[in-house]
């Protein structure tokens, strides 16, 4: 046998420090990014042509984030990277990809699979109306269009990513009305034995929230969303909620950026047929690993957001331990202490993952009890009332047959944004446990492909 | 201008101009095609299912709800294209001009 071929899909921390370390190693792999260039959506590069520095785009993170740049712009040449190419399928121990309408497929003897991680929602009444985005996408507006997503911009939701993006947002000048968060304060001291785990993060996070205080945005806690105000051809208007103590208030806006935490990409490990797991801290099914990043499939192995949401630094650990699984798995060794290192430092960013969930809850009753009016699947309009009436009437309890009758988790986005709400809504109107209502299997293609697409053989 | 995104900033790149439903209008250089249509209208299309018009979700390539069509029929992910000179939008795709049965 010659080298191995391994093939690593993302190029975001994860990715990027898993093909360093195989460089190390002395491989050479193959490393398939659907961006037009490296750095994931967390340190997403601005376009050629912009000029603002590290410091103003990343902040607290700019030097992780230039380390990161830097790292991959000295190995580009020595590794086989694809960008603007969409890994779309596995099958039969072959990565199917795409790039410009021409598909062709990979052999691997070790696929290390980093495909990140996107916005975590639950649909409110109202959040079709053109003006709402994810919280992702206002961070994504900002860093790599320079670009607010309104004149003046609601936050709401929950999770860090609520407090970072409506600071960076002040920061850029933009006009912040209000960030909304759903859990409650006190959720946060609770969670704190936890937070402490990574005590810098936690000291970095409380500066983000003095500075929207002394910003004068206004903060509520403990919220409960009642409806994005707005019209058909106007878009929003408002949003309006309900306060931590009941009371019924409304915040003008023309832009609303939302989300609750992320939620990992797990398509392609599904069709690579890894095992999953039922999360009960984040509600959630997950791909299962060991302590190194391997799948249940030999030669399979996850690492990054697109398999546990630990953040970019806990990407870059879990990308290089990703890597020294697969060393290991084709007979290269690794050293122990090497791996020890890094074994701990995903421990730790475990157990703050497990604060950040307990401080910032992802609120699951809020989920459940959804107005039926409330539009659940934003792709093709399909209501909760929608989705309930396939429970009651036509006794569906589970995801993918709810789906098939009610085309909840068939549209476009393929349930990324609807789903998990949706089996909140399943189990509650079906009285089962959330771990039985499952999860929405992953279809190939995972994204939309040109029905013009061209079969290349490699 | 009734645009929906706000410029912050890196407003001195090369202008771009293209059409969007027979009106010329303004774009800079690396903008997506998403950036380029929004600092200028309000939304890239019309919800096919529904009666509102949309402005993109998730800008990540991720949600599909940006999807614009040229003139010639070419459909684009507004999100994920880089904005060229001389492209021609329209805002009411192909789909959304079909007979809703439903109502």
């Amino acid at each position: 046998m010659g080298e191995p071929r391994i093939v690593i899909v993302g190029a975001g921390p994860a990715g990027v420090r898993c093909a360093q370390t195989l460089l190390a190693a002395g491989l050479r792999p193959t490393l398939i990014d659907e961006g037009r260039r490296d750095g994931g959506q967390i340190y997403r590069r601005q376009p050629d042509g912009f000029t603002r520095p590290y410091a103003k785009l990343y902040g607290t993170e700019a030097l992780r984030a230039q380390d990161l740049h830097e790292t991959f712009t000295r190995l580009r040449a020595q590794i086989d990277y694809r960008p603007q190419t969409l890994a779309w399928n596995i099958w039969d121990k072959k990565l199917h990809i795409v790039r410009d309408g021409h598909a062709s497929a990979l052999d691997y003897d070790a696929l290390i699979l980093c495909p990140g991680a996107t916005d975590r929602l639950i649909p409110v009444k109202g959040w079709q109306f053109a003006g709402t985005y994810s919280l992702g996408a206002a961070q994504i507006a900002l860093k790599s269009q320079a670009c607010s997503i309104g004149r003046r911009v609601v936050f709401m939701g929950t999770g860090p990513l609520l407090y970072l993006v409506a600071s960076q947002y002040v920061q850029a000048g933009a006009k912040v009305a209000a960030v909304l968060d759903t859990s409650a304060a006190g959720a946060r001291l609770r969670a704190l034995p936890k937070l402490l785990a990574r005590f810098d993060v936690l000291r970095k996070g409380s500066a983000l929230v003095g500075a929207l205080k002394r910003a004068g945005v206004q903060m509520y806690n403990g919220i409960e969303p009642v409806e994005i105000v707005g019209t058909p051809d106007e878009g929003v208007s408002a949003v309006c909620f309900r306060t931590a103590s009941g009371k019924i208030e409304q915040i003008d806006c023309d832009a609303i950026g939302m989300g609750y935490h992320l939620r990992p990409e797990t398509q392609l490990a599904d069709l690579a047929r890894c095992a999953f797991r039922f999360d009960t801290l984040t509600r959630q099914w997950l791909p299962q690993i060991d302590e190194l990043g391997r799948s249940s499939v030999p030669g399979v192995y996850l690492a990054g957001d697109g398999v546990r949401v630990l953040g970019a630094d806990g990407a870059e650990n879990a990308g290089r331990l990703a890597a020294h699984a697969a060393l290991i798995d084709l007979g290269r060794g690794a050293q122990a202490a090497v791996l020890d290192a890094l074994k701990r430092e995903q421990r730790r960013m475990d157990r703050f993952r497990e604060g950040l969930a307990q401080a910032f809850e992802w609120p699951a009753q809020q989920a459940a009890k959804l107005p039926d009016e409330t539009m659940v699947c934003r792709c093709e309009g399909i209501t909760a009332g929608e989705l309930r009436r396939v429970i009651h009437d036509e006794g569906a309890q589970e995801a993918n047959r709810a789906k098939a009758l009610s085309r909840v988790g068939m549209g476009r986005c393929q349930g990324r944004y609807c789903g998990h709400a949706a089996a909140e809504i399943i189990a509650d109107a079906a009285r089962v446990p959330l771990e039985q209502v499952g999860r929405l299997r992953g279809q190939a293609p995972v994204k939309p492909l040109a029905i013009a697409t061209v079969e290349e053989t490699e | 201008m009734n645009g929906r995104f706000v410029r912050l900033g890196e407003t001195a790149r090369a202008n771009v101009s293209i059409v969007i439903d027979g009106h010329s209008v303004e774009a800079l250089e690396g903008d997506t095609l998403l950036t380029a249509m929004l600092c200028s209208v309000r939304y890239v299309r019309q919800s096919e299912f529904g009666e509102e018009k949309r402005a993109g979700y998730c800008l990540m390539g991720a949600c599909q709800d940006c999807w614009v069509w040229t003139d010639t029929g070419e459909r684009l992910r507004a999100c994920t294209t880089v904005v060229e000179a001389g492209m021609r939008l329209v805002t009411t795709q192909p789909e959304a001009q079909w007979a809703n049965l439903a109502l």
